[in-house]
């Protein structure tokens, strides 16, 4: 099995790049003159690649720069450092004129959906809108087009006329999947499509990417915050930390073979049955993520590791590919995990003991 | 299967009951079917709407009427007034031929005065709702949308605005204006006086709507279908106007709703403290002025005007409260 780069094997071109990239938010203060008193360091440095046709699963805990990297992917969010290539071309800093071309082709499905529909439109057009500002005229005409996306998105295309307040939160996650289709995107950045649904909900809305993305050969960039979700989706899987990328790995190679400390403890959340039978490792991290003003030195995980050592607080770990990793496994430790789910069991926390 | 087939069909789903619509229900749709069922909010637009029927049709009524707003009746024919200037008929002078009375001393028909005074205060203070609107909505959207520096010197101006004294501006600043465009040998134009005062409502009154836009708009663009729409490629002006307006109309409903009542009440109370239209113009609340001159020996000159103007602004503030509960219906007490 393969478990590095894109799934089609061809060796091609990274459709999205993104290198060194960085947002730091400033903090503002002051009652009439406004000072800058520090920087929020959402995302600080994360390098990615997003081959056609490929999903790539991004997770992390809350507040860890998983959905401030969605925005800056999709450029509603201007980079503070680093570069974001796409198709090969630079648009870190490119104006809106400038991404003209591009916008069709790199789509958003946002988590809430309830607020990422206008309450004021009709389904039909909410779903018209991309088309009517990027100028495409399907040639069976836009209502039509539209209809037909309802229906791919497993809607009646009778409710073209329908406000969005008629409608469940999966049937609104659904639209806003048919309005990510209207412009025949190459890239999709899902932010947490199906953390707001029910349960019961959640799998058919994942069934429906995942039913797109092999149909119609659009790459996913499907962010999550917690393994499970992203598992059955995505070929492969980054593990974000506090504005940087852990580890990153094929999806076979990163759930059964981690190696970061982090990824074993989320991973050791997953309610999963086991197939072997054998237990795994039962990891219950201690304290809250720190906080991404002022991010600890060298790794930042070091404050929750149970690994930590002075190494850790002093030298910041390269992502690179450890030892008895396959290729395409990168891994930023020090002192990296053996490469399985059954270790022993760790727990921080001492009221979870 | 031991039911008969119609108790099936009976009992379990009976096919469809409300037949699927292929047409949503709008938000104002929704909004205005609430609105219907609020009694007191029906009652009271018809009142109001029946005030603006006035207003609108007031040449029509005159001459179904018979009378104008500037014939001096009073003085043309005799045994209408007495030596005093008071009508001779009781209660004002009221008589099938003047419904409402006769004006002391000059002699006007006061039903023709009201109607034409109801016109005049009602087109100023549409004119100044339609300005506020108009610079609440621009100056509101743009301090939202924009943030940064724009938002913090539109906010300044705000925060001045409203603090103030509008009224006490307005009456020293009206004969300012006066001695500017006009000579003193001069007669003031009605035209001018109307612009003046439209201008100076407004002047004062737009801040309100303003800063309840900018909060709005502050917080609408943080929803994310703006962003889905920027994701798209959206320019600006279509997210402003197609993406965030369409979702400010129902504050801007509301405000002016409750704004047009509080301009007809400060018109008239211009008009009365003698900065508001000027003769031959009739006017709302320069009835009031003459109506308080003379009220000990003629009270029904009082009366008309007085009644007609609480009836008014009680009624639209009724109206006021309606559409936003019909437009909130979870605020409603
Ligand atoms: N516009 C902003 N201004 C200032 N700080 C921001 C802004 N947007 C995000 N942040 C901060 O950046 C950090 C990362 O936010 P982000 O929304 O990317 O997290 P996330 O991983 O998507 O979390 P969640 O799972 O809760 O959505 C947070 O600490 C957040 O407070
Ligand atoms: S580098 Fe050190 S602190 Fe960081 S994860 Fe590895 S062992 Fe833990
Ligand atoms: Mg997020």
């Amino acid at each position: 099995m393969k478990e590095t780069g894109p799934t089609t094997g061809t060796a091609a071109e990274p459709l999205l790049e993104l290198s060194g990239l960085e947002k730091h938010f400033p903090i503002m203060s002051g009652l009439v003159f406004k000072r800058q008193v520090g920087r929020v360091h959402a995302v600080d440095g994360i390098d990615l690649a997003v081959y056609p046709g490929e999903t790539l699963g991004l997770v992390g805990e809350s507040g860890c720069g998983k959905s401030t990297t969605g925005r800056l992917v999709a450029r509603l969010l201007e980079p503070t450092g680093g570069t974001v290539r796409y198709g090969g071309r630079d648009i870190t800093h490119a104006s809106r004129r400038e991404l003209r071309p591009i916008r069709a082709e790199i789509q958003m499905i946002f988590q809430d959906p309830y607020s990422s529909l206008n309450p004021r439109h009709t389904v039909g057009g909410i779903i018209r809108g991309p088309m009517e500002i990027n100028g495409i005229d399907p040639p069976e005409g836009r209502e039509r087009r539209v209809r037909e996306l309802l229906e791919i998105v497993g809607l009646n295309p009778e409710h073209y006329n329908r406000f969005p307040h008629e409608f469940s939160g999966g049937q609104r996650q659904r639209i806003g999947v048919a309005r990510a289709l209207a412009l025949n995107p190459r890239l999709i950045v899902a932010d947490e499509p199906v953390s707001a649904l029910d349960v019961s909900i959640q799998a058919q809305v994942v069934n429906l990417l995942r039913e797109l993305q092999r149909e119609l050969g659009i790459a996913f960039l499907f962010i999550a915050h917690d393994l499970a979700v992203v598992r059955h989706f995505s070929q492969r899987v980054a593990v974000m930390y506090l504005g940087k990328i852990v580890e990153i790995a094929g999806r076979d190679s990163l759930y059964e073979r981690p190696r970061h400390p982090y990824t074993h403890a989320l991973l050791s959340a997953v309610p999963e049955a086991e197939p072997e039978g054998r237990a795994r490792e039962r990891i219950r991290l201690a304290g809250d993520v720190p906080s991404p003003i002022d991010p600890p030195s060298g790794c930042r995980f070091r404050t929750r590791c149970w690994k930590a050592q002075e190494k850790c607080a002093s030298e910041e770990p390269p992502l690179v590919r450890l030892e008895g990793s396959p290729e395409g496994h990168l891994t930023a430790c020090h002192f990296p995990e053996a490469p399985t789910v059954h270790g022993r069991d760790v727990v921080l926390d001492p009221a979870l003991a | 299967m031991t039911i008969p087939m119609p108790a099936v069909t009976e009992h379990g789903g009976a096919p469809a009951p409300k037949a699927p619509e292929t047409v949503g229900r709008s938000p104002g749709r929704l909004m205005w079917l609430r609105f219907r069922r609020d009694r007191t909010g029906m009652a009271s637009a018809g009142i109001v709407l029946f005030f603006f029927l006035v207003a609108a049709l007031a040449p029509a009524i005159s001459s179904v009427y018979g009378k104008d707003p500037y014939t001096l009746y009073g003085q043309d024919a005799p045994g209408l007034l007495n030596e005093y200037g008071y009508p001779v008929l009781p209660n004002g002078g009221i008589s099938s031929e003047f419904w409402f009375g006769i004006e002391p001393a000059l002699g006007r028909d006061v039903f023709m005065q009201l109607v034409y005074g109801i016109r005049t205060s009602l087109l100023i203070a549409a004119a100044a709702t339609v300005l506020i609107v108009v610079i609440g909505i621009v100056l509101g959207i743009v301090a939202g949308y924009a943030g940064g520096r724009t938002d913090y010197t539109i906010g300044r101006v705000i925060d001045i605005t409203l603090s103030f004294p509008a009224t006490l501006f307005i009456i020293a600043f009206m004969p300012v204006v006066e001695n500017l465009f006009v000579s003193p040998d001069e007669e003031t134009p009605v035209w001018l006086r109307a612009v003046t005062l439209v201008i100076m409502l407004s002047a004062f009154q737009w801040a309100g709507l303003a800063r309840l836009l900018r909060g709005q708009v502050l917080s609408l663009r943080e929803r994310e279908f703006v962003e889905a729409a920027r994701v798209t490629g959206a320019s600006p002006a279509r997210i402003v106007f197609k993406e965030l307006l369409p979702n400010l109309w129902t504050p801007i409903l509301v405000q002016a709703t409750l704004l047009l009542p509080a301009l007809v009440t400060a018109e008239t109370a211009l008009s009365f403290l003698g900065v508001g239209m000027i003769e031959p113009i009739p006017d709302w609340g320069r009835m009031f002025l003459r109506g308080t001159q003379v009220y000990q020996s003629d009270i029904t000159y009082l009366i008309f005007p007085g009644a007609a103007l609480v009836i008014f602004v009680i009624a639209f503030n009724l109206l006021g409260d309606s559409v936003r509960d019909a437009f909130d219906p979870k605020i409603k007490r």
